[in-house]
């Protein structure tokens, strides 16, 4: 069987889908291939099928808050780690969410590996995962309330109130509202 | 044999009624109307390896579903990791694979290393190669004498457990803790190694032969182990990879992947050793896997201590690793490095690395987000363990519920390293 040439995946990605391709970014040899939320499941199917880039196996998802940092194009960042088996690389793909009801699509559907990494996402971070097929919580209790991942979430103890940050302290308060 | 169900006063058997409507759409519609039953295994079954609980559906004795529940053991690592200098977060990443700590030490320091790009010596990296080799016997160790214990076959485990106590004892001698050493710390180890860690190694490499032949002759031609281990737990290698396992339970399937050969670390490539592999994907093979691999992990340490070069065992980088007690008394300027690494740590770019190691388990993956200080802004370890429990629900299915203990000894869980 004749192995098809390992493709560059920036360059194929621009090519076959130049719509999902937001940024490029190469930190300590690693690539990071930022992508449309949207696209993601397009660009994971690509990936993962397209004979040259074969990352059939996805190795991690990680979910980061970036709060309260407004720098970045969106509150959360997910990268997906991928790794090609033939061509022994890996990537990661990127995508920014927004801080109001985070949701992107679920890429379960591509690598099985995905639906428990997801529900992590989901329980620790509350980003949702559209068309997951069992999104539940993981590893909190059922009826816990709130996601300890997020960065507002406190650790241990509660922050200091002052003027300038009571609004934002009493936003994430527990109790009810009027 | 009286009964001893309470019956209702219309003598119909009173059958337990919980919530099983939330449980609609993950087990089949038969559990629904009661014709097959839902059983809970664990959290408190000795055979799930710690705190695991499984959700059964059985028809007969046959699996139709297998649900597991994790999280018993969930102890928010990462989140404190978050409030830890990158020095003081490696004493959290023991405590999560707790039979293997050095792994988890050596996943958690490759990616500071490579985030804040800090060298680490020659000898440093030859005395990591020998730890983690030693962590991997040490681990296999544990697993043999539980997995054999699951199944009946009693002596191994005492026979496992008093090989591993050695292995413990040397860490013992380097680190000064017998399981949560610490031992390897950005830049390099904690201590160079104690007079008394290559002779005992030395025996260890020349005693460990004949007690693997022990094993064997306990178990790789017994009857029972066969009839109990072939042909359970059949995974194929494309379900495997799809299912994101890896380490020995993805070689049990046949796929040559070992991140020590494919993307080396720490000086893999200058060893020579074989990745063993198996054919049929089923419980026996991944057992005669870690087998071997434990007489492959011998040879690599055989040849760390040919190798061991002489020189620092840690960096000199003093930005980032604080200088020895002795240069204190000295240097003005040593004293400020001390001060400042021990109170406010290095800082390390805003940034995101993934690195990823060969445990004894599979691939422990560590992400790491810098914030540009002192502290990470999140770490992620993509543990085996984790996406092993995932499968099992897979890997389960059809077999009978004795087999359920066969499978999970044979892909080899901690949940400490699940649930983080």
């Amino acid at each position: 069987m004749e192995i098809a040439k390992a493709l560059n995946p920036e360059q194929a990605l621009r090519d076959a889908h130049p719509a999902a391709l937001v940024g490029v970014k190469t930190f300590r040899d690693e690539l990071t291939l930022v992508i449309d939320p949207a696209h993601i499941v397009t660009v994971a199917e690509f990936m993962r099928n397209t004979p040259g880039l074969l990352f059939n196996y996805l190795s991690d998802i990680s979910a980061v808050d970036y709060y309260p940092e407004d720098t970045r194009p969106g509150r959360f960042g997910i990268s997906y780690h991928i790794y090609s088996m033939l061509y022994n690389r890996r990537i990661r793909l990127k995508v920014f969410l927004q801080d109001e009801e985070p949701t992107v699509d679920t890429v379960t559907g591509v690598w099985s590996a995905a639906n428990w990494l997801e529900r992590e996402i989901y329980d620790m971070m509350g980003i949702t995962f559209t068309g997951h097929p069992d999104l539940r919580r993981l590893l909190m209790p059922e009826d816990w309330d709130g996601h300890p991942h997020r960065r507002d979430y406190p650790l241990g103890y509660e922050t200091v109130q002052f003027s300038f940050n009571a609004e934002d302290i009493m936003k994430h308060k527990p109790f009810a509202k009027e | 044999m009286a009964t001893a169900e309470p019956k209702t006063q219309t003598g119909q058997l009173e059958t337990w009624q919980g919530d099983v409507e939330a449980l609609r759409g993950l087990v089949s519609e038969r559990a629904m109307t009661g014709e097959t039953m839902l059983l809970n295994m664990g959290p408190h079954h000795p055979s799930t390896h710690g705190v695991l609980r499984l959700l059964l559906e059985l028809d007969g004795e046959e699996i139709v579903t297998c649900l597991p529940d994790v999280g018993f053991l969930h102890t928010g690592i990462e989140k404190n990791i978050e409030a830890k200098t990158y020095e003081k977060a490696v004493t959290l990443t023991d405590r999560m694979d707790y039979l293997s700590p050095m792994s988890n030490n050596m996943a958690f320091c490759l990616a500071v290393e490579k985030l804040v790009d800090l060298d680490v010596p020659e000898r440093a990296q030859v005395i990591r190669v020998m730890c983690l080799e030693l962590a991997r016997v040490a681990s296999h160790l544990v697993w043999l004498g539980t997995h054999a214990l699951d199944m009946g076959a009693m002596s191994v485990f005492l026979y496992a457990f008093r090989e591993r106590e050695k292995i413990l004892e040397m860490f013992e001698s380097i680190s000064g803790q017998r399981m949560m050493g610490s031992y390897i710390r950005p830049g390099g180890v904690w201590r160079d190694l104690t007079p008394d860690f290559l002779p005992s190694v030395e025996r260890f490499l020349s005693e460990f032969p004949a007690i693997i032949g022990d094993y064997e002759a306990l178990l790789t031609k017994n009857p029972i182990w066969l009839d109990r281990t072939q042909g359970i737990g059949v995974i194929e290698p494309e379900e495997a990879l799809d299912l994101g396992m890896s380490g020995p339970s993805l070689r049990g399937s046949g796929v040559n992947w070992d991140i020590r050969k494919a993307m080396p670390y720490s000086g893999y490539e200058q060893y020579e050793f074989t990745v063993p592999l198996g054919e049929h994907g089923d419980v026996y093979d991944r057992f005669l896997i870690r087998i071997q691999e434990m007489r492959e992990s011998l040879k690599i340490i055989r040849q760390a201590i040919d190798r061991l070069p002489d020189g620092p065992f840690r960096s000199n980088n003093r930005k980032f690793v604080p200088p020895p007690r002795s240069e204190l008394g000295q240097s003005m300027e040593a004293v400020i490095h001390h001060f400042k690494l021990w109170t406010e740590g290095f800082s390390a770019p805003d940034e995101e690395v993934y690195v990823s190691i060969e445990s004894p388990r599979g691939e422990i993956g560590c992400y790491l987000h810098g914030t540009g200080g002192n502290k990470p802004r999140r770490v992620h370890f993509k543990t085996p363990s984790f996406m092993h429990i995932s499968a099992l629900g897979k890997i389960c299915q059809q077999y009978l519920i004795a087999d359920v203990v066969a499978i999970i000894g044979s892909v080899d869980i901690v949940l400490g390293d699940c649930d983080r």
